[in-house]
């Protein structure tokens, strides 16, 4: 554990020498920072003739939907920029395992994702002074909880597809083209399907998170289809490194 | 400290080395020679844990480098051929973060120890992508002995050093090769054959030979040759010399010097001194001319190869 803490420490610390990091924080906090400017706006021309209290479940959506275009571009030199510059051979003759150094790279890029998330907390404790009696806390766990699991997901899946390639440009395309996948189009075809329509909704990206956790259900499936992604980022990173070795 | 047998190393179709068999103990400088391509890092790679060999067996430091590569990598101090660093890292933090893996006590008392050891106290603050090549390479160097490792591994360790700086880090290596194992390669064949006990000379994947300097001079030539300088005119220097028996090759040099040699084992110069001495001659040189390791790389390798 000590390892993947000395590895994610570096490379958290190592976001905030880069100007993509900030361009990243930036094109994340923007669009929500107008997107909250707005829910406040209409909810409070709408308050006046009774309309419904301004909610923060949107913005952590709007969130998820900009990191399936943006995690590519967090992930995509983690490793294979590495192998590129040739400072993976130090790594992998350091006495660190090849899972430590992947999930070391992943923590790292996890912790600069929450460290954005968190200050993303204050679109809801804003709301929370203007609404009475108060916002439904329950539903911001909730949806904050499917935002970190769906964050780790991705950067889950995107750690490990730059343990595969040495460009990082080649890691990004395959990367971004794999969520585009997966949160637009896997679950397309299930309408049209006489059975395993729902697997492919299960396998959606989106589903688990839009339709339920952002809506303050939690189910204990969402939580396991999550973290098994993660995992699967994770393995298939280790493997690579591994292929590394051997080839 | 580091024992290797029938090691083999496949990349795909190509064999890159094939049936390396030698060893080093503790307290001894072995250097790799070899041409591009002869195998030279493939085997220092498999020696540090990078890549397992296709076939064959490694064990250094008492760790078999495959069943037990993290014990040899906590064990293996590594000098890469292209000194890779993260160069927007501050040198300090670098050095500090490659401890910290290594799980080193007391890391920034340790980081400070090895920038002092290759003179960079004075950059520990400075980002490493501001560093010149030369310190690059010895920022390197600290990082492959920062925990104090048993064996050290370098590839090309004094590559892109000034003149002095090649000096003090020569020291440094002879320094440490007192009481550990150290394994580097090098195309500069006079450091070779400067500070290394021995010498393994690879061509295309296969050890060619192994041994001293001096033995392997000794084993090429079959016989030693010598040169004479007197002072004054020495024509007739070489007709002098021809008179001692067991003597042969004389011949006359544009410089006036003699050169002759005699069958390795029954040393002639004491003869040869006598006899030049007693024609009169005043003798100002009798000095062996001993075989360069290049000559005998590329005796052994081919005169087509290049060193690398």
């Amino acid at each position: 554990m000590r390892n993947i803490w000395t590895i994610a420490k570096r490379e958290y610390d190592n976001y905030f020498n880069s100007p993509l990091a900030y361009v990243v924080a930036f094109a994340i906090l923007l669009p929500l920072g107008i997107y909250f400017s707005l829910i406040m706006f209409v909810s409070s021309q709408q308050a006046l003739q009774g309309g419904p209290a301004p909610e923060s479940a949107p913005i952590n959506w709007l969130f998820v939907f900009l990191m399936i275009f943006l995690s590519p571009a967090i992930t995509m030199r983690l490793i294979s920029d590495e192998a590129r510059m040739g400072t993976l051979e130090l790594l992998l003759t350091a006495p660190i395992r090849d899972f430590e150094l992947v999930s070391g790279k992943w923590l790292g890029a996890f912790l600069f994702v929450l460290s954005i998330a968190a200050l993303t907390l204050m679109f809801p404790l804003v709301i929370n002074n203007f609404v009475s009696p108060g916002i439904d806390w329950k539903l911001i766990i909730s949806s904050y909880l499917g935002l970190i699991l769906v964050c780790a997901a991705l950067l889950g899946l995107g750690t490990g597809i730059s343990a595969v390639f040495t460009n990082q440009f080649a890691a990004f395309f395959v990367t971004l083209g794999l969520f585009f996948f997966l949160w637009f189009m896997i679950s397309l075809p299930a309408s049209y399907l006489p059975q395993g329509g729902d697997v492919l909704n299960y396998l959606s990206l989106s589903t688990h998170f839009s339709q339920s956790m952002n809506n303050g259900t939690i189910n204990l499936g969402d939580i396991v289809y999550y973290l098994s992604l993660t995992a699967l980022g994770l393995f298939v990173g280790t493997s690579a490194i591994e292929i590394r070795r051997w080839r | 400290m580091i024992k290797v047998s029938a090691l083999t190393k496949d990349y795909g179709a190509r064999r890159a080395i094939s049936n390396l068999k030698f060893d080093a103990q503790q307290g001894e400088i072995v250097g790799f020679l070899g041409p591009n391509g002869a195998g030279k890092t493939t085997t220092m790679r498999i020696l540090t844990g990078y890549m397992p060999p296709t076939d064959g067996e490694a064990i250094v430091a008492g760790y078999d480098v495959v069943e037990e590569s993290l014990e040899v990598r906590k064990r293996v101090g590594y000098l890469p051929e292209t000194v890779p660093l993260y160069t927007e890292m501050v040198l300090f933090d670098y050095l500090k973060f490659m401890g910290e893996l290594r799980k080193i006590p007391n890391v920034d008392d340790r980081v400070d120890e090895v920038l002092d050891m290759v003179s960079l106290t004075e950059r520990a603050n400075g980002y490493i992508g501001n560093l010149s090549k030369g310190m690059r390479q010895r920022v390197g160097l600290a990082q492959a002995l920062l925990h104090r490792p048993e064996v050290l591994i370098l590839d090309e360790p004094t590559i892109g050093l000034d003149p002095g700086q090649v000096v003090e880090v020569r020291k440094l290596i002879r320094d440490i090769g007192k009481d550990r194992t150290v394994l580097l390669s090098t195309h500069l064949l006079n450091e070779a054959q400067n500070i290394c006990d021995r010498v393994i000379i690879i061509n295309k994947g296969k050890i060619v030979t192994e041994d001293t300097t001096e033995n392997l001079q000794a084993r090429l030539i079959g016989a030693e040759r010598v040169v004479v300088r007197v002072r004054g005119d020495g024509d007739e220097l070489a007709k002098t010399i021809k008179q001692v028996k067991g003597v042969q090759g004389v011949a006359t040099k544009e410089d006036g010097t003699v050169e002759f040699e005699f069958s390795s084992g029954k040393d002639l110069r004491p003869e040869v001194a006598k006899q030049v001495i007693n024609s009169g001659y005043d003798l100002l040189e009798l000095r062996p001319l001993g075989m360069s390791l290049e000559d005998i790389f590329l005796e052994l390798t081919g005169s087509d190869t290049k060193t690398k």
